[in-house]
This record gives structure tokens, C-alpha cells and sequence, in this order.
């Protein structure tokens, strides 16, 4: 089987802060994946070489055994890599249907219609109740996005990813500032949107409980580089990692 | 849903009075000045409406569709005046074709650039056609303007060509209204609200912007070769940064985030001018402290305010809204 995401030898600096330094890794098909490390690690910024929002100064970015590396996120995205942020991004003045319809349109490359009502377009109307249905929205679908909790805002944020269909997931911390009650409600249903997507999913996240949970991988960052990967006991069991990140109660 | 539809209905309904009021006006009044105020209310209203697909809907503050509006209308201007009024329904025509390739081009350049970048450009753009017709003397008429422009056969009849302007200007809003309530219109308030995720979406934020700049410029330049035959006449201010500043006025008046608001800010913005105008020449005084009033205690505009009070009505019982 060949790997879904392949980075080989990834490298960007900022002036003479190396901010990714010589990362290489494989992601399988529908595997479920966590990144871990340090503030200032580099995950944010590795998620954002992947999806075409920086530019890399070198190594290579394969998804699908294709080279990615210096499209516009706009192809990356058609290509069908999805994301989502670390502060849910939405659009907080259209209500949460519109939200994930917008991107169900666009998959379907509906979005230069221009004289036909939003309403009028039953099948991305239908897959985005659907979605929101998966993330338990559905009750709140008529609200506008603003008004909705912290915790609810977030999983629009991935209904709006789930919607443009990806074969690849990329969550930036989902369950940053929850209660604990939150996450792990959140836990759980990225848990079922993983197998209900069929995705591969990789996520960036300072819970322990959900990181070695949920995740088939852990890979740690540090200072910009791939300090160890492995199976969550691996990691455990890893004294580079204990030190640098983990501390001594694991 | 039943929300749904009674806004719905209560929408259409307003919609039946505004064309109704304005389809009576000849019939109640055989003034012919009471009907050229009539005429503003419609052109004007087009032309903030069209504006306010760029501003209220997109987020680009404008601060140059006088550009459009002039052309449109110096292009029937023009051409009558060159080759004969026969010309006056070909121009309209020719004056649109040329704003489609002007704001491609135009768009092209100002919309690279963002925010407040793109408002003076547009307005230094705006400004130079301005130059232009000013100092041309001898093609434009310069400061004079253009006097008689008279449209071809029965569109002459005052009345007849009332009527003219009220089914284009409707059909034009109604065209506007579905565009602003389609996926389209939907990318765009996407755009205003979160520009970054629109490009998540696989969406071009740019290019986007490029569209509603040229369906916005289309339709004012359409409300200023209408205008041209409301008044026989046109001039130099129609270019100046003025005009593109009592759009923006009437947006902000009416309510820029209600589609309807621009519409309803020219009517009360005309009728201002208007009444009090006729007692004194310092009507823009009134005009400012109206705005000043409007934007420090009303900033959702007259029609966003109503629909907010509608809707306090309805929580408290005290209206009729489900």
C-alpha cells in the first residue's frame, strides 16, 4: 500500500530560525495519527507547508504518490486534503447550514451559479444536513454561526472540511479551550467521523488522554524536527521523548 | 421552515408596495417634477443597491462607482448628441459593453490591491475620468455638460419612459436580489467574512471579487444611462467623487447589511434633499447630522433597525411575527 502523505526531507527557516528542519514521514490510508511536541515545535507550521499556505525551501510533499509541493491551497484542497484550525475558522455571520452548504457546493462546483436560490440546490442542501447530522448540529443549523458555543464552533469548523470530502484530515488542536466534559465528547466523535469519512486522519494535540487514546501513530516534534515516531506504547517508553516533552508521570 | 417562509412572504409583500407606490405615482400626480423626483428615487436606488453588492455583501469599499455611473451615462450622452437620438437605446447598450471590458481591466488592477489600498484607487480612477470629461471641453461639454437628451419615439412621453426606468431598475434589482441569495452571493459574503477559509473552500477569493466588481459596475452604469434621459441632461458631477459618496451614504442610511437598506437610504436621502433643499441651501448640514445620528446610535441602517425592532415585537408578542 502506498502511503497517502509522504514527507521527505522537508526544510523552511524563518532568517535563522529553523522552524522545519529535515522532516521526513509517511502517512498511511485511513490512518488515524497525533503530532505532539513542544510550543513552538513547528507542527502549526508543518500543517501549513502541507496545505500550500507557506512555502517550503526545500525537500519534497507527495500526496497520492503526487508531488504537492508549491500548488496554490486551492489545488491542494481539490487534491483532497482538508483542514481545520486551531481557532475555528467559520463564517460567523451565515447561519451553521450555509457554513457547511457553501462547501458542499463548492465540491460540487456549484458556487458560480448565479441566479438560483441557495435553497434550490437539494443535494449539497442534503449532504450538508447530513454532515451536521455526524457532528450533532443538526438541532442548531438555523443559528448563526457566532452564536454557537466554543466547543460547537470547532466541530463546524470540521463539518466545513468533512464537507469538501478529503481523503486527508488535518486538525489543528480540536480540542483546544474545551472543558474537560468537552473534549471528551470531542474525542469520541472524531473517533466516529474517522471511521464514518473512511480518512486519514491527522491531528496536532496537548491532550494526552485523546493523543494516546485515539491515535494508531505518535510523532514528536521538536524544535522543527521529527524527534521519534512510533506506536503510542513506543513513544511512552521513549526517554528522548519523557525529557524533552512528556515529563516523568508518563 | 415556517420562519422560513413567512420571511419569505413579508420580503415579497414589500416588495408589491415599493413597486406598487412607485407604479401609482403617475397616476396620483400629473406633476411632472413630482414624477423626476420619482425617477431619482428609482435611479438612485439601482445605483446604491449595485454599490452595495460590493460593500455590504463583499466587504471593497468602493469609493469610485461614480466611474460606471458617469460612463454609462456620457456614453448615451455622447452619442445622441453626435449622431441623433435614434442612437439613444444602441449607446445604452454600447455604454454597457464598454464598462464590461473597462471593469475587467480596471478590476484587474484594483483589486489586487486590499482594503482601504483599494478604496483610494478606485477613487483616484474615478477621479481622472472626472479630469477627463472636465477638461475636454470640446467633446464633452466640459463644465456644461450636455443638455437635451431626448429619447427616441414614445420613450419621449414622460410618462412612457417612467415607466421605462421603473421595469428596467426593478427587473435589475430583482436580477441583483437573486444573484446576492445564490451560491454565488453566498462565496461572496463568505469572502467579506473570512476571506482565508473561502480559499479552504478550493474557492479564488480574487477572482470572485473581480465578478461582483463588474456586476456592480454593470448595473451603475446602467442607473446612469437611465439617467441621462430622466434629466435630458448630464454633467461633470456625475463622474465626481460626490456621487460615489452619496452611494455610499445611502448604504449606510438604508442599512448595509439588509439587501433592501441601500434602496430605502436613496428614497429617504432624495426626499431629504428634496424637501429641505427647496427651503434652504444648506441641506447638506441636515443631511450630515442625520448620518452622524444614524451612524453613532443606528449603525445597522433605517431597514436594519426596523427588522430589529420587528423582531423585539415578536419575542415581547407584541406583533405578528411567528
Amino acid at each position: 500500500m502506498t502511503p497517502i502523505l509522504q514527507i521527505q526531507s522537508l526544510d523552511k527557516s524563518f532568517g535563522g530560525l529553523h522552524v522545519t528542519a529535515n522532516v521526513s514521514f509517511d502517512v498511511m490510508p485511513g490512518e488515524i495519527s497525533a503530532i505532539i511536541g513542544p510550543n513552538g515545535a513547528g507542527k502549526t507550521t508543518l500543517f501549513n507547508q502541507i496545505t500550500g499556505h507557506l512555502r517550503s525551501d526545500s525537500g519534497r510533499i507527495l500526496f497520492n504518490g503526487q508531488n504537492i509541493l508549491g500548488h496554490s491551497p486551492q489545488r491542494i484542497v481539490a487534491r483532497g486534503i482538508g483542514r481545520a484550525f486551531q481557532i475555528a475558522s467559520i463564517f460567523p455571520d451565515e447561519t451553521v447550514l450555509d457554513n457547511v452548504r457553501i462547501a458542499c457546493l463548492s465540491k460540487r462546483g456549484e458556487t458560480r451559479k448565479y441566479l438560483r436560490a441557495v435553497d434550490a440546490f437539494t443535494e449539497a442542501t442534503d449532504d450538508a444536513r447530513a454532515i451536521l447530522e455526524s457532528l450533532g448540529l443538526s438541532d442548531q443549523a438555523e443559528r448563526l454561526a457566532f452564536e454557537l458555543a466554543h466547543g460547537d464552533q470547532k466541530m463546524l469548523d470540521i463539518g466545513i472540511a468533512l464537507a469538501l470530502r478529503p481523503n486527508l484530515l488535518l486538525l489543528d488542536e480540536p480540542t483546544a479551550g474545551m472543558s474537560p466534559e468537552e473534549r471528551l465528547h470531542t474525542k469520541e466523535l472524531i473517533l466516529k467521523l474517522w471511521k464514518e469519512f473512511d480518512l486519514a486522519l491527522v491531528f496536532i494535540e496537548h491532550d494526552m488522554d485523546m493523543v494516546f487514546g485515539i491515535a494508531q501513530t505518535v510523532r514528536v516534534l521538536q524544535q522543527g524536527a521529527l524527534l521519534a515516531e512510533g506506536t503510542p506504547e513506543q513513544i511512552r517508553a521513549n526517554k528522548e521523548v519523557i525529557t524533552a516533552y512528556l515529563g516523568e508521570e508518563f | 421552515m415556517t420562519n422560513d417562509t413567512a420571511r419569505r412572504i413579508s420580503a415579497t409583500s414589500l416588495w408589491t408596495i415599493i413597486i406598487l407606490i412607485f407604479a401609482l405615482v403617475p397616476i396620483v400626480t400629473t406633476s411632472a417634477y413630482k414624477i423626476n423626483v420619482a425617477s431619482h428615487i428609482l435611479v438612485w436606488g439601482l445605483f446604491a443597491v449595485s454599490f452595495n453588492m460590493l460593500w455590504g455583501i463583499t466587504g471593497m469599499l468602493s469609493f469610485g462607482q461614480a466611474l460606471y455611473y458617469g460612463l454609462g451615462a456620457y456614453s448615451v450622452g455622447l452619442m445622441v448628441d453626435y449622431l441623433g437620438s435614434g442612437w439613444f437605446l444602441p449607446a445604452i447598450a454600447l455604454g454597457l459593453v464598454m464598462v464590461i471590458i473597462v471593469s475587467f481591466l480596471l478590476g484587474l488592477l484594483v483589486i489586487r490591491v486590499g482594503g482601504v489600498y483599494f478604496t483610494m484607487l478606485t477613487l483616484a480612477f474615478a477621479q481622472l475620468a472626472w479630469q477627463i470629461t472636465f477638461k475636454w471641453y470640446d467633446f464633452t461639454g466640459g463644465d456644461d455638460g450636455i443638455q437635451g437628451i431626448i429619447p427616441p419615439g414614445i420613450l419621449e412621453n414622460r410618462i412612457v419612459y417612467y415607466y421605462f426606468v421603473l421595469v428596467i431598475v426593478f427587473v435589475s434589482i430583482w436580477i441583483l436580489k437573486r444573484m446576492a441569495y445564490s451560491p454565488f452571493g453566498l462565496i461572496l459574503r463568505c469572502v467579506q467574512q473570512n476571506p482565508a477559509r473561502v480559499r479552504f473552500l478550493g474557492r479564488r477569493v480574487r477572482r470572485n471579487q473581480l465578478r461582483v466588481y463588474m456586476v456592480s459596475s454593470f448595473f451603475a452604469a446602467l442607473a446612469g444611462s437611465l439617467m441621462a434621459g430622466v434629466d435630458s441632461s448630464i454633467h461633470t458631477d456625475m463622474l465626481f467623487w460626490t456621487t460615489s459618496g452619496e452611494a455610499i451614504l445611502m448604504s449606510v442610511l438604508g442599512g448595509l447589511n439588509q439587501f433592501f437598506g441601500p434602496f430605502i437610504g436613496a428614497a429617504i436621502f432624495i426626499l431629504i434633499e428634496d424637501n429641505i433643499g427647496a427651503r434652504t441651501e444648506y441641506w447638506p448640514l441636515i443631511i450630515g447630522s442625520i448620518m452622524l445620528v444614524m451612524v453613532i446610535l443606528f449603525p445597522k441602517g433605517i431597514v436594519g433597525e426596523v427588522l430589529r425592532l420587528k423582531a423585539w415585537f415578536g419575542k415581547n408578542g407584541g406583533g405578528r411575527q411567528p
